[in-house]
């Protein structure tokens, strides 16, 4: 035992005087260097692989040529789009427009959509139904905030499309994660590819998306199913594997079929967990809806780039809000549905309506509200008289705030502009590109061996050869520095969510409202107030990425084993030594996997920072997009993924040493 | 079964009452629908609404898509999207020459509505700085227009770096000192007015019209060299010998695109968008009545309607 306890600590040892002496090495490297090996400082031109110009050959070829024979690959997409138009239609014509019959302006609308009052008491039924009174009255109230300030009808355009999109989100992700569980193959297959799923910004292939798909809802929800997949097939994959062995076995015992065996046994054991999946994928959805809304979704993130763009921030913030609210009202309900006790088979009442009091309730209320539409206007749609907005007081708060305490703000930018943020920049671009891509290599070798040492190095040196790599240390300085920010303000937030109840349900909220709330919302007010540039971007970057921080930490701390602290208590600490010495390090491979995440959002931000003029991978990602350039928006992409990806193995690594390291703790702290 | 029949009564009738009417205004070449591209600035969906509007007074079934500026022209050429009505000169030549060359798009002709894009100041920055409008004031003040960042040098907020305009090389070409910083959204751009007027702080930055800015807010465009073809192209024009750019921005008409196929399957269509026209004053008129006013954009283009029903039947005649 104190032999292994020795070997790390040398290890630890030997890894410090390595990253010493590498750091040393890289240092007289680049200052001794820059007339002898000017190639290793700026990346020549004349070696930059120009495969941008193949991939977009290539997309060009897939739209117009790919053929199969029969059909062509155009053909088939456009025929999946025909495919997922029919869901699409039947849910905008029961929340949106109605039955229509025919196209265009010549349509008539056969029957009226749901009454609000219909969407608004089934909702709250299912709520009461899912749960208690309580979820009805928090789904009822969100719904009526929908009426109250005049979001309905957009509202009911996004909702279409989130009812249509993430059951085929969940669908998808649980069949890939079933096949993925079964076949170990198939899961090293697909890794890779939702890792690009994940970190490739949407706009990179939003072109392509539109060539293939055509414009309008469809498309968009397309790109929604995208993006908002990968998490379900990761957590299906692990749901699926936590199944205790007990349940399978007896599962063999009984002699289940491997199908039985997948519905019957597995995917119900697993349930709890594969709810967080379907949490993440509504989540994912309504985030998404704001760029889903410049390729023609509409609804609500349309009037948020609408307002935004008169810079009418009060009615973008309320459109804004609408998006959250609706989030909230869904997670809640989905959440509530996965947990709710299996109906107990004993003395059931007799009558089809007694047996289903709430399901009959809401067929009745429907009819009731429909007929009630007919005769009377404000039951089919909330009257206009009753609308309420706050949008002036938002507007008249922001200048309030940008008259009286602009000069603050602005010394406080300008202190964290000129002694963080620049010099970092700077630093990070004088660097030679392949005195980085070593140490990113060393870094893969000193974690997890020679395998990651290859994938470390070889991403970079491909981000180098197509010709990225300023742009690509500009992200890494922008998304360090909020990483690094988000990280010192979430971990505390995220201890104290877990260390007192009341806290951490308050946080809740704000963590899901940080997620959902378009970023745009409060880009704006930020550039009002910080003007344009690196330190506005950063701030959104840092709203934004906080989430994973708070919640990945308290999650770690919240499922420390009781015993330990108590074992803390009775030997004497302090509540800070508790803290700082059990708490902590036990959740420490938990708050990296929160970083890790922070990582992936902050990097997943880029393509928004880039509204307010960054000159990194994102903006390039969006230069391209306004171009139709294919080749160009998928090449830095890809670098953001390589980014994204080199990050996410190091610190796998780096937390699994740590996990080791802290096994080994806690045998020797027990002395 | 009988559900089934009685909803294909139901349809035939719906169907029969549809042919009624509509031959009731005009005989359109096909009833499909024509999609008019949305994008998401006032003065865009006022322009395509109103067309919209007249192709339906004409009989036309009408759809409106939302889509991206530029991504839009993949849905033009291949027949998803029908008409976009607004390809500003400015920001669109690239899109759109390399659109025509596929010879799937087709060129409609001018709006009417001149774009002018160039840089801007408030007016309260004339106490600060005399000289103006002219651009050679633009270096005695530049100590007047800096921030901590770039200071002694001025701060022109700049376009997103996808609309071009060559600021870049326009500063360097007249040797001014200003630092150009580009804002990656024009609501970003007009973000940062809205906060320095707020303040009466200084700022020079982009804007263009039509737009609400300048009508919201008081101020004036520089006075660079005028703009010529040769300026941009060859050097030795202008004030600077070694150096194109040294004069403003061209100023240059708002465009129509619409797919190639447009003019088979819709003549009658076809011309009315040709015909169409309105003028900078119109234009700013309205967005000044949507905007700033909060008016319904329905009820912008209704009112139009009302007092333009002379010229717009002409276009459909």
């Amino acid at each position: 035992m104190n032999s292994v306890l020795h070997q790390t600590r040398d290890l630890s040892r030997n890894g410090w005087a390595v990253w010493g002496l590498a750091l040393i090495a890289a240092w007289l490297f680049s200052q001794l260097t820059v007339d002898l090996l000017p190639w290793a400082h700026k990346y020549p031109r004349d070696w930059i692989w120009p495969i941008r110009f193949e991939i977009t050959a290539f997309m060009k070829w897939l739209v117009n040529d790919a053929t199969f024979g029969l059909f062509t690959f155009k053909e088939l997409t456009r025929s999946v789009s025909w495919l997922l138009d029919w869901p699409l239609t039947a849910a905008t014509s029961l929340f949106s427009t109605g039955l229509m019959k025919g196209q265009g302006s010549d349509a008539v609308q056969l029957t009226p959509p749901l009454a609000w009052l219909a969407v608004l008491g089934v909702l709250a039924a299912m709520g009461h139904y899912a749960r208690d009174w309580k979820l009805a009255a928090l789904v009822g109230g969100c719904f009526l905030y929908l009426a109250v300030f005049g979001q309905w009808d957009s509202a009911m355009v996004t909702l279409s499309s989130i009812v249509v999109a993430v059951p085929i989100g969940v669908a998808g992700g649980l069949m890939l994660g079933i096949l993925a569980y079964r076949s170990p193959w198939f899961e090293k297959a697909i890794r890779p590819v939702l890792d690009l799923m994940q970190t490739v910004p949407i706009f990179a292939y939003l072109v392509p998306i539109l060539f293939l798909f055509g414009f309008g809802p469809v498309a968009a929800m397309t790109a929604t199913i995208i993006y908002a997949m990968p998490p379900m097939v990761r957590v299906t994959v692990l749901a699926l594997r936590q199944v205790a062995d007990e349940i399978v076995d007896f599962g063999r015992m009984v002699g289940c079929t491997r199908r039985q065996m997948t519905w019957k046994v597995l995917v119900p054991a697993a349930m709890p967990s594969l709810m967080v999946g379907v949490n993440q994928v509504i989540m994912l959805s309504l985030n998404m809806v704001i760029i889903a809304s410049m390729i023609g979704a509409g609804g609500l993130g349309f009037d948020v780039l609408s307002a935004l763009r008169r810079l009418d921030i009060g009615a973008g913030l309320e459109a804004g809000i609408a998006i959250v609210v609706l989030a909230i009202a869904l997670d809640r309900l989905s959440q509530a549905f996965a947990s709710r006790p299996p109906p107990q088979h004993h003395d059931q009442p007799q009558g089809w309506v007694r047996r289903h009091p709430w399901l009959s309730f809401s067929i009745l209320w429907i009819a009731l509200t429909g007929i009630g539409g007919l005769l009377l206007e404000p039951v089919q749609a909330y009257p206009e008289t009753l609308e309420l907005t706050t949008a002036s007081f938002w507007g008249e708060l922001v200048k309030y705030i940008n008259i009286t305490f602009f000069d603050y703000l602005e010394g406080i930018k300008t202190f964290f502009l000129l002694n963080l943020l620049i010099p970092f920049k700077r630093f990070l671009l004088d660097i030679p590109w392949a005195v980085i891509a070593a140490l990113a290599g060393l870094a893969g070798w000193r974690l997890g061996g020679w395998k990651l040492a290859l994938t470390a190095f070889s991403l970079s040196l491909l981000i180098a050869a197509t010709g990225q790599w300023e742009k690509a240390m500009v992200t890494v300085y922008l998304c360090g520095i909020s990483v690094v920010i988000a990280s010192l303000i979430g971990i505390p937030i995220g201890i104290l969510a877990a260390q007192n109840q009341r806290a951490g349900k308050v946080v809740q909220v704000i963590i899901d409202t940080l997620q959902t709330l378009p970023s745009f919302v409060y880009l704006m007010p930020v550039v009002m107030l910080f003007r344009v540039g690196d330190f506005a971007a950063m701030i959104a970057v840092v709203a934004y990425a906080l989430a994973p921080a708070i919640r990945y930490t308290a999650h770690g701390i919240r499922q420390i084993d009781p015993n330990l602290v108590e074992a803390g208590i009775a030997a004497g600490c302090t509540r800070w030594q508790v803290l700082g010495k059990i708490k902590l390090p036990l959740a420490l491979p938990e708050i990296m996997l929160g970083i890790n995440q922070t990582i992936m959002l902050a990097l997943s931000m880029l393509v928004i920072t880039a509204l307010v003029g960054t000159r990194d991978l994102g903006q390039e990602v969006y230069i391209a997009l306004t171009k139709a350039d294919t080749g160009r928006g998928i090449v830095a992409g890809l670098s953001v993924a390589f980014i994204a990806i080199i990050a996410d193995r190091l610190i796998a690594a780096g937390s699994g040493h740590m996990r080791r390291r802290l096994g080994l703790a806690e045998e020797g702290g027990g002395k | 079964m009988f559900n089934r029949m009685r909803a294909a009564v139901i349809g035939g009738v719906v169907a029969a009452s549809l042919a009624i009417s509509g031959s009731a205004w005009a005989v359109v070449e096909s009833k499909d629908p024509i999609k008019l591209t949305l994008h998401d600035w006032t003065g865009q969906l006022l322009t395509t609404r109103i067309m919209g509007e007249v192709l339906k007074a004409a009989g036309y079934n009408i759809d409106y898509v939302q889509a991206d500026y530029i991504a839009q022209f993949a849905g033009l050429e291949s027949g998803d999207l029908h008409v976009a009505m607004e390809m500003w000169e400015t920001t669109g030549r690239d899109a759109m020459d390399a659109s025509f060359k596929t010879g799937k798009t087709e060129n409609l002709g001018e709006t009417g509505m001149q774009a002018i894009e160039e840089w801007w100041y408030p007016l309260y920055m004339k106490e600060k700085c005399p000289g103006l409008p002219d651009w050679k004031a633009l270096n005695e003040c530049a100590e007047a227009f800096s921030v901590p960042e770039t200071a002694p040098k001025g701060r022109y907020l700049g376009a997103p770096v996808t609309w071009g305009g060559f600021d870049d090389e326009r500063v360097e070409a007249l040797g001014l000192d200003y630092e150009v910083i580009h804002a990656g959204t024009d609501a970003a751009l007009f973000a940062e007015l809205e906060s320095a007027y707020q303040r009466q702080a200084p700022i020079l930055l982009w804007v263009y019209t039509p737009h609400w800015a300048p009508v919201k807010y008081e101020g004036e465009w520089v006075e660079f060299p005028k703009y010529t073809a040769e300026c941009y192209t060859d050097p030795s024009w202008g004030s600077n010998k070694n150096m194109a750019y040294d004069c403003g921005k061209p100023r240059g008409p708002i465009w129509k695109v619409a797919w190639a196929g447009l003019k088979g399957k819709w003549p009658g269509a076809h011309k009315a968008v040709k015909a169409f026209n309105v003028s900078n004053d119109e234009m700013s008129a309205m967005i000044v009545n949507a905007d700033l006013e909060g008016k319904d954009l329905d009820a912008v283009v209704a009112d139009w309607m009302k007092k333009n029903e002379s010229r717009w039947k002409a276009w459909i005649k």
